[in-house]
């Protein structure tokens, strides 16, 4: 029940529709200006020729659903968690297992690598965000040297290094993103916004970026400005959960994969969404979004097994990358655009090029 | 909660958004397509040797009407759309435990809607007892028990122990009424009823058909959402307002900057032109990696600080270049304090209120040993921020200074000899630079 202050409900009623109004005003303001599709403009553009794309290693070693993965800078080792809590660095193009740690929960839905490359941050339902300093000694014990970062009052969807590895932004179902300090633990910005859990986060490719986007189970994507914690952008097409989100290299935009089974791009100077990734016999929600150095392609990972690749410019789907036995619930391009890398809920990673 | 059944059914009468109904509907909608009497599958009776079987239609008949339908040029998505339909029951070869779908003259037949998945179904033990023993009630050959499925009724007999005498009286009651059904009907029924425990109690162990229908945590249905406060309606109201104002571009515009950006990396996107000599992901060879790690940058890196001054900032050897062009030229104070804010704003916060004090005696302070310009506007916020100094302490200064370095002191990098000359490969980089050629 409310709150027992005396809040007029007439004055709950007015402010509601003149918020409402003012949003219906918005979409008019941004239907305004859009002239032409994306698609159209980009019929001058060649077309992409036939595509090559191979599973060139698949990483066995998880013994449950693997749910997250990150690139190291180093352009060939990962670090990747699974279900069962398991917490795997890999040289994946020597498919070795470098490091495992054992969390103390289970659902590890997030990971992310360092960029320094000598450490990795984990977490899920145990609502923290940890971060392991990767030793050279193969026979230390990680775990030991655990450091929790990041309290959430629910799981942690989503994590990522800034430019340091003194930083870790997180995203938690408890509806919010955050901003912490590594050494000490102490939050630095909070961001609120999201009226339900937030599922995914990623910054802004800029030099100077003190921008993000996240994209949660409210159908919004939030573009928030790091430094004051205030969302200063925000885009609601989508019919479901946003399950990942990805700026597009230049960080003018930025592209969703949805349980609604649709990818979608948004452009923040047209601010509004600019193009569907979307077929009929695309049923299955996508899970995880990346695109190719040049932004010319998009890689999305979905629920029915498969990876679909589009040309973002026209729209179309270029191919279909069939191999995985469950899930995609993860895909990353690799740092410097040779490969990326999917991981499943069938216990395997793969390395496409 | 809402109540079960008997069969262990949730009765939730509204309409659930949850991301599994959503692909439930789907499935359902592309089945209701199916089933048009016009623009459907055919569906038939078979005469088989001793018998009819009724109310089927082959593999290949789905394969080839999601190919038409759908628009699908490859049958293999074909095949693969229609297995995930099969694995959550929505049709099921009559022969067979498993739920895949064959592209061949396998039959299949339609499940009835009373056992969809959308109707949340979450079948007990009891009941799969309940109906393993019915089916060693009636005497026919086709409703032998499977061996998995006798294996399966032996453990739930031990199990149940205690109450098996209730469980077979409901077996008997259920067997009863079967035996009044018309016996094509009952053909028709007991199928889709194994159909059923084949979708929720499969046979196989390695039950990739269980995850089909696994739940992540993150998607557990939201809470009510509450009524939104006055504070809060007032700050979406200002928000929209914030929203309103923004200057935005129109799609023409946009859409020309997506395909100049694309088209000027598409050189560098190992996905549109092979890495030089090889991706080493395909040719197992690393040479491209450690050619891009060597501090001495290949020609087409150095013609990517070209594109904008970010290539430049981002890459270690493009700095040491801009820096040293900048000290020739006794200016490179604008990016050593860029350069300066951005690793200050790397450190732990502990280290930020003395590195703050640091740039400011360096850059900005009357009478700094590196002084640079700034508008007075940012000089004096400042001031005001380094007295209680954080980690954006110096933002307004560095986006002044970054805008001077982007209109000035990079066009001026670009046009260099020094720029050119790598640009042309005609000198090496590095410290070990051998005298270059006469």
């Amino acid at each position: 029940m409310a709150a027992q202050e005396v809040q007029p409900s007439e004055t709950i009623a007015k402010l509601k529709s003149e918020s409402e109004a003012l949003k219906t005003k918005l979409e008019e303001e941004r239907a305004k200006l859009h002239d032409v599709e994306l698609h159209q403009v980009a019929e001058k553009v060649d077309p992409l020729g036939q595509f090559v794309m191979k599973t060139r290693r698949t990483l066995k070693g998880h013994g449950n659903k693997v749910l997250c993965m990150d690139w190291c800078k180093d352009k060939r080792r990962i670090v990747s968690s699974s279900q069962d809590g398991k917490v795997i660095v890999w040289d994946a193009f020597t498919t070795n297992k470098e490091h495992a740690v054992t969390m103390p929960c289970t659902w590890v839905m997030a990971c992310a690598y360092a960029p320094s490359g000598c450490a990795v941050a984990c977490g899920g339902l145990d609502n923290k965000c940890s971060v392991y300093p990767l030793s050279l000694d193969k026979n230390e014990n990680l775990a030991a040297k655990k450091k929790s970062v990041a309290m959430h009052t629910n799981y942690l969807s989503a994590c990522s290094f800034t430019n340091s590895d003194m930083q870790i932004l997180t995203s938690s179902g408890d509806g919010t993103c955050a901003l912490w300090d590594v050494e000490s633990g102490q939050l630095l910005q909070s961001f609120h916004g999201h009226a339900a859990d937030v599922l995914c986060l990623d910054l802004a490719p800029s030099e100077t970026g003190n921008t993000f986007v996240s994209g949660g189970c409210d159908k919004k994507a939030n573009v928030w400005d790091m430094r004051s914690g205030q969302c200063i952008q925000s885009f609601e097409t989508h019919e479901s959960d946003i399950n990942s989100v990805r700026y597009y290299p230049s960080g003018d935009a930025f592209a969703s994969g949805s349980d609604d089974a649709t990818c979608r791009l948004y452009d923040l100077r047209a601010d509004r969404e600019v193009a569907i990734y979307s077929k009929e016999s695309i049923i299955f929600g996508a899970s995880s979004v990346d695109f190719s150095l040049s932004g010319r392609l998009l890689f999305g990972g979905y629920n029915d097994y498969t990876i679909n690749v589009w040309d973002v410019l026209k729209g179309t789907r270029v191919s279909i990358l069939f191999g995985h036995e469950n899930r995609v619930s993860t895909l990353r391009v690799s740092p410097d655009g040779t490969a990326f890398c999917s991981g499943s809920w069938d216990h395997t990673l793969r390395v496409w090029a | 909660m809402a109540q079960t059944n008997s069969f262990g059914q949730t009765s939730n009468g509204e309409a659930d958004d949850s991301p599994n109904m959503l692909v439930y509907r789907k499935m359902e909608d592309l089945i209701a397509r199916m089933q048009d009497e016009k623009t459907g599958i055919p569906i038939r009776t078979v005469k088989s040797f001793l018998s009819k079987i009724p109310s089927v239609f082959s593999g290949s008949d789905i394969v080839q009407w999601l190919v038409k339908n759908l628009t699908i040029e490859d049958q293999v998505e074909a095949l693969h759309l229609g297995t995930l339909m099969a694995a959550h029951g929505y049709f099921f070869p009559i022969s067979d435990h498993v739920l895949t779908l064959k592209d061949d003259g396998t039959f299949y037949r339609f499940q009835t809607p009373y056992f969809w998945p959308s109707n949340c179904w979450e079948p007990e033990n009891t009941d799969y007892a309940v109906y393993l023993c019915k089916r060693t009630m009636q005497n026919k050959a086709r409703l032998e028990l499977a061996d998995y499925e006798a294996e399966s009724l032996a453990r739930l007999q031990r199990a149940f122990a205690r109450k098996w005498e209730f469980i077979f009286m409901q077996a008997e009651a259920q067997a009863k009424v079967d035996k009044k059904r018309d016996k094509i009907e009952r053909k028709i029924l007991d199928s889709q009823e194994r159909a059923f425990w084949d979708v929720h109690r499969p046979v196989s162990v390695y039950g990739l058909q269980n995850d089909i229908r696994s739940h992540s945590p993150t998607h557990t249905p939201a809470p009510e959402a509450k009524q939104p406060t006055v504070e809060e309606l007032q700050e979406q109201i200002k928000f929209w307002q914030a929203q309103l104002d923004r200057h935005r571009l129109k799609m023409s515009k946009v859409a020309e900057g997506l395909l100049g950006y694309t088209e000027q990396y598409a050189d560098y996107d190992p996905f549109l032109s092979t890495p030089d000599p090889s991706n080493p992901w395909i040719s197992d060879d690393t040479t491209f990696w450690e050619l891009e790690a060597s501090k001495e940058p290949t020609q087409s890196r150095v013609k990517r600080w070209g594109f904008r001054m970010d290539e430049v900032l981002k890459d270690p050897a493009g700095r040491e270049q801009f820096l040293k062009f900048l000290e020739s030229e006794f200016s490179s104070e604008n990016l050593r304090f860029w350069l300066a804010v951005q690793e200050l704003k790397r450190r732990p916060i502990r280290e930020v209120p003395s590195r703050v004090q640091e740039i400011w005696q360096e850059f900005l302070a009357p009478g700094a040993p590196s002084a640079i310009n700034v508008d007075s506007k940012s000089y004096d916020k400042t001031t005001q921020n380094v007295k209680d100094p954080g980690r954006y302490a110096f933002e307004d200064a560095q986006e002044h200074i970054y805008m001077l370095m982007k209109s000035d002191s990079y066009s001026r990098f670009i046009r260099s000899s020094a720029y050119q000359e790598l640009l042309q490969a005609k000198k090496k980089v590095g410290p070990s630079t051998l005298s270059t050629k006469p």
